[in-house]
């Protein structure tokens, strides 16, 4: 792990966006039961970058489902964003994940029938947007990320570092205050994968913002403020970058 | 988010034109099928749309069809006019004869025999000569399908004659009339000059048309002449479904063209079902991706719901236009097969309602799928 990061406590001070206290999942019953997570405790502060790291299998995805709202923990508490998740529920759940989450899918997972546009335009119609003026500001999205000149190109026209711009534009459109990536460079060669990171780095991290980045490739951590490593369900260490030494995570 | 579902549906055009015209083939098929054999049916009882002044029509109770009769000696005539409530009431011969023209061919045709004083039935429109010329000697008019039955695809010419019973009859007059549910010439003529142009027998009259006075309804006027003369009286209406049930109980006409129809329903529903479903399949992921970012099951179901209806829409219209494009330049041909076929607006209605079915039913079965979809899929 880079030098550059060091041990921090799970418990953090400050705003937190994520809080998961005793977090479990459990798949199947019986003999076959899976235990993807078991007894996650980690906050997720907002102005950071936080890496979720590990080996496949070890629960990291199945760790952001959870917190963006996507399944629900077997025990356990997650508070998202002030409020806890046993509150947000069915279209309180889908509300909420409309106006505050952004995702970035490891696949892109953009809509090829439409143009980049009208792809990033797409949590703004959700919103209830018109669509011109979804449009429109989703051109300035775009344009921010460097891919203005291809507002009207449709996701064939377009290579993996751009689809994955044109991704993370839309994720970012209606301004939500937690970014989940999930692999978000998994997909791409190494100089992409690059851009990308820095990308996320330069325009996604800003105050009462939290991003969540779940990968597995060891050169993205340097864009990372914090690293939380997983293996078999549990938090084996959080290193932050630039803190002062910190005690071991506490079990 | 319904310009999302329309964008999604027309994104891949092969498998969109393939559900329209899956729709499409299947409304076609159902829709001209069914009309062929709705036109068919009103065929069989074709005399009785040409004959439309009687609001009764007297038989003989042995009456089967309209073409299967048996005769009634003529007081069976002044009976029915006796019953309280008749305005008048007319004979009508009806029956069919061989006709031998010029060149020695011969061909089978329907007379019609109308009463010499009032010609009542006689046709309503007519394309060349005039009513009164029926009164000639020898007079018969005929339908125009039926003279290019005759003589072929010729200019129209009044004055030709034919033979019948080894009687001479001069064409006076050739009018319109409905299609016959055999594809024979419908010669007029008057009672009298009938009665010579058919082979001798005791009785040749073939029903009484009556009107009611006023005040008095069709079906009460046929209720008294059925009781106070033991014949068969159905108002018109009656007497049409009448000779249609006939048919559709001693035919093989229905069965054969339910199974055309049906096959129609089965092909469409198949075709329009299964590419419905693998579009919604192959969409999977974005219809995650959707629900992961914050569309409810309700819209997500109505997307599907917009685009079924739209494509169902779409079909439907290509549909109905290629059957109705169909029967226009069969009827402009003048195809004698399909002459006066067209689609009428209860086969239109029963097509629409069969295609709902089946893009409802092709939209349910991809509903089910995206609705136990785990957003979490997508992170996989």
């Amino acid at each position: 792990m880079s030098s550059l990061f060091q041990a921090a406590d799970s418990r953090q001070t400050g705003e937190t966006a994520v809080v998961c206290r005793g977090v479990t999942k459990e798949f199947g019953h019986g003999e076959t039961k899976v235990h993807a997570l078991r007894g996650i405790d980690v906050d997720i502060p907002t102005g950071e970058l936080t890496l979720l790291v590990g080996p496949s299998g070890c629960g990291k995805t199945t760790l952001i489902s959870i917190i963006a709202g996507l399944l629900d923990p077997t025990a356990g508490d997650v508070t998202l964003l002030g409020q806890s998740r046993k509150h947000l529920r069915g279209s309180k759940l889908i509300q909420f994940r409309a106006e505050n989450i952004g995702f970035v899918f490891q696949q892109y997972n953009l809509l090829p029938a439409l143009t980049a546009a009208e792809n990033v335009a797409v949590p703004l119609l959700i919103a209830g947007e018109g669509r011109a003026k979804a449009v429109a500001r989703a051109a300035e999205v775009l344009d921010q990320v460097g891919l203005g000149d291809k507002v009207n190109a449709r996701p064939s026209q377009l290579s993996g570092g751009q689809q994955q711009r044109v991704a993370i534009a839309r994720a970012l459109v209606h301004s939500p205050r937690l970014l989940v990536c999930d692999e978000p460079t998994a997909a791409l060669d190494a100089h992409s994968g690059r851009r990308v990171m820095q990308l996320l780095r330069d325009t996604t991290v800003q105050p009462g913002r939290a991003v969540i980045v779940v990968t597995h490739d060891s050169r993205v951590y340097e864009f990372g403020d914090r690293i939380v490593s997983v293996s078999d369900g549990r938090i084996q260490d959080i290193q932050v970058r630039g803190a002062a030494p910190l005690s071991a995570v506490a079990e | 988010m319904n310009w999302l579902a329309w964008k999604m549906l027309t994104g891949d055009t092969a498998k969109y034109l393939g559900i329209v015209f899956g729709v499409a083939f299947g409304s076609l098929l159902i829709a001209q099928q069914s009309s062929i054999f709705v036109g068919l049916m009103r065929r069989t009882a074709s005399v009785m749309l040409d004959i439309s002044e009687p609001d009764v029509w007297v038989m003989d109770l042995a009456a089967k069809n309209v073409d299967e009769i048996r005769p009634m000696p003529d007081s069976r005539l002044y009976e029915v006019r006796g019953v309280p409530g008749v305005a008048w009431a007319v004979r009508l011969f009806k029956g069919q004869v061989r006709v031998r023209q010029d060149d020695g061919s011969f061909r089978q045709a329907i007379l019609l025999g109308l009463d010499d004083a009032s010609l009542v039935g006689a046709p309503r429109t007519l394309v060349m000569g005039n009513l009164s010329d029926i009164r000639r000697p020898d007079a018969v008019f005929v339908d125009k399908a039926g003279y290019q039955l005759l003589f072929g695809n010729v200019p129209l010419e009044l004055g030709r004659t034919l033979e019948m019973n080894d009687r001479r009859a001069v064409i006076t007059g050739i009018c319109e009339a409905h299609a016959p549910f055999q594809t024979f010439p419908v010669i007029y003529t008057r009672y009298s000059q009938a009665t010579q142009f058919v082979p001798s027998e005791r009785n040749l009259l073939s029903y009484i048309l009556a009107k009611p006075q006023d005040g008095v309804s069709p079906q009460e006027l046929a209720s008294r002449i059925d009781a106070e003369t033991n014949l068969k009286a159905l108002t018109s209406d009656e007497f049409f479904w009448f000779n249609i049930k006939y048919y559709l109980e001693n035919t093989g006409i229905p069965v054969n063209f339910g199974i055309t129809v049906a096959l129609g329903f089965i092909v469409g529903a198949a075709i329009a079902g299964q590419t419905f479903y693998l579009f919604t399949i192959e969409n999977l992921k974005q219809f995650g991706s959707l629900k992961a970012m914050g569309v409810s099951n309700l819209r997500i179901v109505g997307m599907i719901l917009l685009q079924a209806v739209l494509v169902g829409l779409m079909g439907y219209g290509l549909g109905i236009g290629m059957s109705v494009t169909f029967f226009e330049v069969t009827n402009a041909s003048g195809m004698a097969d399909l002459r006066g076929i067209y689609v009428p607006w209860q086969v239109m209605l029963i097509t629409a309602v069969a295609v709902g079915f089946i893009v409802i039913v092709a939209s349910l079965l991809s509903i089910r799928k995206v609705l136990v979809l785990e957003p979490a899929v997508v992170f996989k």
